[in-house]
C-alpha cells in the first residue's frame, strides 16, 4: 500500500510500521507498575544471591553453598542468583503478554495492528532489549562485587571466560523474558505460562534424573533449558554438561521453537 | 475532515460510497454457526443501528469486520478492503468493542498514548480525545478501577483516537448514566452528519429508534431486515382497539364477525382486532351501548422489535417454563 494514502491529516496519524509498533510497546511496558517491580526483584535476587554466595564461601571452606554439587568458581559463585533471576524475568515476560488476554487489552492491540505479528516481534525486542541491559548492569555489579568479597580467590574480568560469564548473564535473563513472552502468546494464560516456565526450569532437570537411565540420561539432561542456559555461563565446564556455545544454540533453540509457535497461534486464531 | 473516497478516486457528488460490505460471512464456533451467510452494506452519514437479542451474532459480525475473528467463509471490507490490508487501520475504522478491551494496570492516558503510537497519533490528539470524552480528571489513574461508564468513555476516545471515517461501536450505552446517553446519542449523530460512517450495535430497539436512521436486524446470525428507522416503525404500527364498556358482553356480540378478533383482558375491557376505532364507536352508538374507552393500540417498538425476532431469539425465558411444564406433567 502506498504512503499517499495515509497522508497526514488534521489529527496527524501514519502507517503501522515495525518500528510504531516497537515504540507502542515500549510504552506498555513501563506503563506498568509490574514491570519496575519485578525488573527491581531480578536485579536485587541476583546481586544479592551473588553477594551472600561469595561471602559465604569467602569466610567459609572454599566450597560451593550447593556442597559439591554448588558452584566451585568465583565468577560462578558470583553469578549464582542467575537462576531466580531468570525465573523474575521469564515471569515478568509471560506477564507482559498474557496479561493482555486476561484483560482483554489484545483486542485493543490488535485493532491497532490487525496484521498482528508485529506485536508479538516488538514485544520481544523491547522486553529483550530492556531485559539486556538490565541484566548487564546487574550481572556486572553482582561479579564486582562478588570478586571484591572474594578478595585473593575472586577472578578478575581478564580471566578466560569471564566477560562470555557476566555478558552470557544477561543474555539468559534476555532470553528467559522472551521465552516467557513466547509461552504468554502461546498459552494466552498467565498460570498456564508460569507454570510452564517453573516445571521446565526447576521440576523438568530433577525428574529427567530420577526417571531416566544413567546411561542416556546426562545426554538429556544437559539439553533442558536451564542447564543449556547455564552452560553458556559456566565458566569450567563441568562433566556432562554443553559446551558453551552448544548450550547457547540449544537455548537459543527452545526460544526460537516456542516463539514459532507463539506466531503461528497469534496469526491463526481469534483474538 | 474525512470524507469517503479518500483511497482511490474521490465519488462524484450524489454517489454514496459503502464504506462496510458484509458479504456472506459466515462464522462456525465447532457445530454452532454464530452468523450465517450475513450480507449488508453501511453507509456513510447517518448511524446505522446493528440490532439483534443477545447472542444474535452482533459482536462477533463486528468482531470479523475488525480482522479480530477470522470469518469460515464469507468476506468484510471496511473502505474497499479488508481491515488488516490498510496502512493505518485506526485511521480508517475506530472501534468500541467493550469497555474491558483496557489493560486494567495501566492508566487511561498511557493506554492511548500507546495505541497512538502504532499509528503515528501525535500526544496533542490524545489529550484532545481525553477531553472529548470528559475523562482529564481520571486519565492518570489506572483504567482497572474505572466505572463501567468510564469504561465506555475510555473506549470511545480509542475509538476516535486517530479520526477515523467509520465508527463501530458494540453496545456503546451500556453503563451509561442518562446524561452519557444523551451525550453518545448527539456524538454518534454529529460524527455521522461529518460525512462519517457510524455502525453502532444494540440489543435495545427504543434506544435504536431514537439513535439510528437506519437499521439492520439479525437474530441467529441471519439477517432479519435491512431498513429505515421510519419504515420499521411504520410497519410496527398494528390495528388493534382496545375497548372498555359497561355493557361488553352485548357490545361483543354486536361487533364480533369473522375477520373479527376479541380478546378479553379484564371484565368490560377487550382488544379488538379487524375493526378500527371508528367502525367499533359508530355501531356502538348506533345500538345506544355505552363506550368509557376507545383506543387505538400501537405497539411499543420493543413489542415490534420482539415480534420481528421471536423466531430468533436465542434464549428464551419461556423455554424453562415449558421445561418446568413438561417436567410437572410427567
Amino acid at each position: 500500500m502506498s504512503t499517499t494514502t495515509a497522508a497526514t491529516h488534521a489529527t496527524g496519524g501514519a502507517p503501522v510500521t515495525q518500528f510504531r509498533v516497537i515504540r507502542s510497546e515500549w510504552i506498555k511496558l513501563w506503563s506498568l507498575r509490574s514491570t519496575t517491580v519485578t525488573l527491581g526483584v531480578a536485579v536485587a535476587l541476583l546481586i544479592g544471591v551473588g553477594l551472600i554466595a561469595s561471602s559465604v564461601i569467602g569466610n567459609g571452606d572454599g566450597r560451593g553453598p550447593g556442597g559439591d554439587d554448588g558452584p566451585q568458581n568465583p565468577v560462578d559463585i558470583s553469578l549464582a542468583g542467575l537462576n531466580l533471576a531468570q525465573l523474575a524475568l521469564a515471569t515478568l515476560g509471560v506477564l507482559f503478554m498474557a496479561s493482555e488476554y486476561s484483560t482483554g487489552m489484545i483486542r485493543s492491540s490488535l485493532a491497532a495492528v490487525p496484521k498482528r505479528l508485529p506485536v508479538l516481534w516488538a514485544k520481544a525486542a523491547v522486553f529483550a532489549a530492556v531485559a539486556f541491559a538490565v541484566g548487564l548492569v546487574a550481572s556486572a555489579i553482582a561479579f564486582t562485587g562478588g570478586q571484591a568479597i572474594l578478595g585473593d580467590a575472586g577472578a578478575s574480568w581478564s580471566d578466560p571466560g569471564v566477560a562470555r560469564a557476566v555478558v552470557g548473564t544477561a543474555v539468559v535473563l534476555a532470553g528467559f523474558g522472551v521465552l516467557g513472552i513466547a509461552l504468554g502468546a502461546l498459552l494466552r494464560s498467565t498460570p498456564a505460562a508460569i507454570s510452564t516456565i517453573v516445571g521446565a526450569m526447576f521440576l523438568l532437570p530433577g525428574i529427567a534424573g530420577l526417571v531416566l537411565p544413567d546411561s542416556w540420561g546426562d545426554n538429556v539432561t544437559r539439553v533442558l533449558p536451564p542447564n543449556a542456559a547455564e552452560a553458556f555461563t559456566d565458566v569450567t565446564r563441568n562433566d556432562g554438561t554443553l559446551s558453551p556455545w552448544a548450550g547457547l544454540a540449544v537455548f537459543t533453540a527452545y526460544i526460537a521453537a516456542t516463539t514459532i509457535a507463539a506466531a503461528w497461534r497469534l496469526k491463526r486464531t481469534d483474538a | 475532515m474525512p470524507t469517503a473516497g479518500r483511497c482511490g478516486a474521490p465519488p462524484g457528488p450524489g454517489i454514496v460510497v459503502p464504506v462496510i460490505e458484509v458479504h456472506e460471512l459466515t462464522k462456525r464456533y465447532g457445530d454452532k454457526t454464530a452468523v450465517d451467510g450475513l450480507s449488508f452494506t453501511v453507509r456513510p452519514g447517518v448511524v446505522t443501528g446493528f440490532l439483534g437479542p443477545n447472542g444474535a451474532g452482533k459482536s462477533t459480525t463486528m468482531r470479523m469486520i475488525l480482522g479480530l475473528d477470522r470469518p469460515t467463509s464469507g468476506t468484510a471490507t471496511v473502505n474497499g478492503r479488508r481491515y488488516a490490508e490498510h496502512a493505518a487501520p485506526l485511521r480508517e475504522a475506530g472501534a468500541l468493542l467493550d469497555a474491558k478491551a483496557v489493560h486494567t494496570g495501566r492508566s487511561a492516558y498511557h493506554h492511548l498514548l500507546a495505541m497512538a503510537a502504532t499509528t503515528g497519533v501525535p500526544r496533542d490528539r490524545v489529550d484532545e480525545v481525553i477531553h472529548l470524552v470528559g475523562l482529564q480528571d481520571v486519565a492518570r489513574k489506572r483504567a482497572g478501577a474505572f466505572s463501567l461508564g468510564m469504561g465506555q468513555r475510555l473506549g470511545i476516545a480509542s475509538a476516535l483516537l486517530a479520526d477515523p471515517r467509520v465508527l463501530i461501536l458494540d453496545e456503546p450505552v451500556n453503563g451509561l448514566d442518562p446524561e452519557g446517553v444523551l451525550w453518545i446519542r448527539n456524538l454518534m449523530r454529529d460524527l455521522a452528519s461529518q460525512g462519517r460512517t457510524v455502525f453502532v450495535s444494540s440489543h435495545l430497539m427504543n434506544e435504536m429508534a431514537v439513535t439510528a436512521e437506519h437499521l439492520i436486524v439479525i437474530g441467529r446470525g441471519r439477517l432479519i431486515a435491512d431498513l429505515p428507522v421510519s419504515a420499521f416503525i411504520e410497519q410496527a404500527a398494528s390495528n388493534s382497539v382496545r375497548v372498555r364498556s359497561p355493557r361488553a358482553s352485548e357490545l361483543f356480540q354486536l361487533i364480533s364477525g369473522a375477520d373479527v378478533s376479541i380478546t378479553n383482558v379484564e371484565p368490560g375491557l377487550f382488544d379488538v382486532t379487524g375493526l378500527t376505532a371508528e367502525q367499533i364507536g359508530d355501531r356502538a352508538a348506533a345500538a345506544g351501548i355505552p363506550v368509557h374507552e376507545l383506543t387505538p393500540q400501537r405497539p411499543s417498538l420493543e413489542q415490534a422489535f420482539m415480534e420481528l425476532t421471536r423466531d430468533s431469539v436465542e434464549y428464551h425465558a419461556s423455554t424453562q417454563n415449558e421445561r418446568a411444564q413438561a417436567g410437572a406433567a410427567q
